[in-house]
């Protein structure tokens, strides 16, 4: 090939990876877009009431005059409904994990692996669908409340639904505890339970509490399910059985009905952000524990 | 564990205290396996019920007329088609923003990354961004896409809100079948004298590509189900035909279940429809992700054989 087919070819190819490059940023630019847009949008209602009246205001009545933007009701349901599903999905996804990983034959993981990725496929309005009209009348009737869309249903259904989440990704963790552990445990004379529970799990610790906290961000940020199933109340819930209002779908539902430009439509943005920040903060104390994990494994990033 | 791992070894102990320690420990074992195994099974009862609910009362309603007509008589009466035909544009139209971003972030990631701060800082923020509430796009796409950039409530806006919204999964998925090619493939070519690009189109993406389009596939199941990121952005509770541009809104199959859940007249009637389009998207959905499954299946073969 002469010179120049060299040179131009060294040229073509600088170009493709500076292309490559600047589309990898794409996801950057939309991150920082969101927080940008989330924040633009926030800052009016925080220059018209106090910040700590925002998030620590006992009241969400945007709709009253003068309205009042306490985001309390909204983030304490959060709150609670965000524990209640850890409680159904943490035990029941970490279990599968291991029925799956640790005991499952060949053949009955063919069988069962498929059925747990089912139900991961299952939009999220099929599940709030199904909680409304199945789980709420029947839990109503079963525990005789006064109604059955409240904080406890929508745990409920909100725990089944992050399972597969959570049962995947302690799963992932599962297949990172090296083989010679399990071995070196059964030469022991340990059984397979013990090997489990004291050598398989306690190595694959950091990789499950990973699981664990990125199902919790996960329930967090839920929005169908819970808009249709918890009830909407925007009150502090002095119970389980109480309808409440999450942050979520304090937004879904009050977006539509907002003047835009309105302090109403800024604090609904207000709603976004504070929820963004929890998420965000959520999802690098995962990546941190992830990190030291594979680091500790020696398995590099 | 040592104590009783030791009485299992250890000739000079008591026969019974070891047969003891070891019964003990069998039956913890056959609780635990129990134990586990329920948790298993109760996930597996709740998928029963959901299946069985909206099989056995979404069947009666489908009909040719229901997947085929538009709605009648305030959404009493005919079909949901142009909820399935909104759904069906939302989702090509996310991808068709998602899969090239995604996949040159992928190919940069993987094939030229250099290690920089920069290369760790995108990685931070695919991370992130994949963390980010459904609903949080949902007021980005409002803020940017119908506000801002003036393209209104519509089939635009709410593609470019789900397409952003799927970029991570994207981007994972195709990552993970880039890094499964074997590394001698790349030597080799770069060895017959390829150039790093000629190796990554005519090489690396080629032996990648069945792994590439299982991700994507299981994005598109994702996609088409979601809700929140287009309540604001492109869903409309009834149009009177199918949307005839980009910028008009549209109807699509998850927001209309939601609708018709929470708003218009007739509660009872609307349920029963209610049930028809979870049933329809129910199907959508698993059926694409069940190509994928079996997709992947396939390859798993191949790779072993």
């Amino acid at each position: 090939m002469s010179q120049s087919g060299y040179a131009l070819r060294r040229i073509r190819e600088k170009i493709y990876k500076w292309l490559f490059a600047v589309l990898a940023f794409a996801s950057l630019i939309f991150l920082v877009g969101i927080i940008l847009t989330l924040f633009r949008e926030a800052l009016p209602v925080f220059t018209q009431f106090d910040i700590l009246h925002i998030l620590f205001g006992r009241a969400w009545y945007p709709t009253s005059t003068p309205p009042d933007f306490g985001m309390l009701p909204l983030i304490t349901a959060s709150i609670v409904v965000t524990l209640g599903t850890m409680v159904v999905c943490v035990p029941i996804g970490i279990g599968t994990a291991l029925y799956l990983h640790e005991l499952a034959s060949s053949s009955q993981r063919a069988f069962l692996k498929p059925m747990i990725e089912i139900l991961a496929g299952i939009p999220s309005i099929v599940y709030g669908f199904f909680g409304m009209v199945i789980v709420a009348p029947f839990l109503q009737n079963a525990l005789g409340i006064p109604t059955g869309l409240n904080a406890f249903t929508a745990s409920l259904v909100l725990g089944i639904m992050a399972t597969p989440t959570v049962a995947s990704l302690a799963e992932d963790a599962l297949s990172f505890v090296p083989r010679s552990y399990r071995e070196a445990s059964l030469a022991l004379g340990a059984n397979r339970w013990q090997t489990l529970t004291r050598v398989v799990v306690p190595a694959a610790g950091s990789g499950i509490s990973t699981a664990i906290i990125l199902g919790m961000s996960r329930a967090a940020g839920e929005t169908m399910t819970v808009l249709m199933v918890a009830g909407g109340a925007a009150v502090i819930p002095t119970s389980i059985f109480d309808p409440v209002r999450p942050m979520t779908s304090t937004i879904a539902a009050e977006m539509g009905e907002a003047v835009m430009g309105s302090p109403h439509y800024h604090a609904l943005f207000a709603i976004g952000l504070v929820l963004f920040l929890i998420t965000l903060a959520i999802n690098i104390v995962a990546e941190i524990i992830s990190r030291k994990y594979r680091l500790k494994l020696g398995l590099g990033r | 564990m040592s104590s009783e791992a030791g009485g299992y070894h250890g000739a000079d102990n008591p026969e019974g205290e070891m047969e003891r320690a070891v019964h003990g420990r069998d039956v913890t074992q056959v609780l635990g396996f129990a134990l586990l195994f329920c948790c298993i099974l109760f996930a597996l009862f709740f998928l029963g019920t959901i299946l069985y609910f909206i099989l056995s009362r979404g069947l009666p309603v489908i009909s040719w007329e229901f997947v085929t007509s538009v709605p009648r008589r305030a959404m009493t009466k005919g079909g949901v088609a142009p909820a399935i035909v909104g759904t069906f544009y939302l989702t090509v139209g996310a991808m068709a923003c998602a899969i090239p971003l995604g996949l040159a972030c992928a190919v940069y990631l993987c094939e030229y990354s250099p290690r920089t701060v920069m290369v760790n800082v995108i990685r931070l923020s695919i991370n992130n961004l994949a963390g980010v509430p459904s609903i949080v796009f949902g007021l980005f796409g409002f803020a940017v896409f119908v506000k801002v950039l003036g393209f209104g409530v519509s089939i635009l806006s709410g593609s470019l809100t789900l397409g952003i919204m799927a970029l991570p999964g994207i981007i994972s998925a195709s990552q993970e079948a880039i890094l499964a090619v074997p590394m001698s493939y790349r030597e080799a070519s770069l060895a017959l004298g390829a150039t790093h690009w000629q190796t990554i189109r005519k090489v690396t993406l080629p032996t990648a590509f069945p792994g590439i389009l299982t991700g994507i596939i299981l994005n598109v199941g994702r996609v088409a189900g979601e809700t929140a990121p287009i309540l604001f952005t492109a869903a409309t509770f009834y149009t009177r035909g199918y949307p005839d541009s980009i910028f008009s809104e549209v109807m699509a199959l998850p927001y209309h279940i939601y609708a018709l859940m929470t708003e218009g007249t007739h509660p009872e009637v609307q349920t029963g429809i209610a049930y028809g389009c979870a049933l329809i998207l129910l199907c959508l959905v698993l059926a694409v992700s069940a190509v994928a499954i079996v997709l992947r299946q396939k390859q798993r073969s191949t790779y072993a054989a």
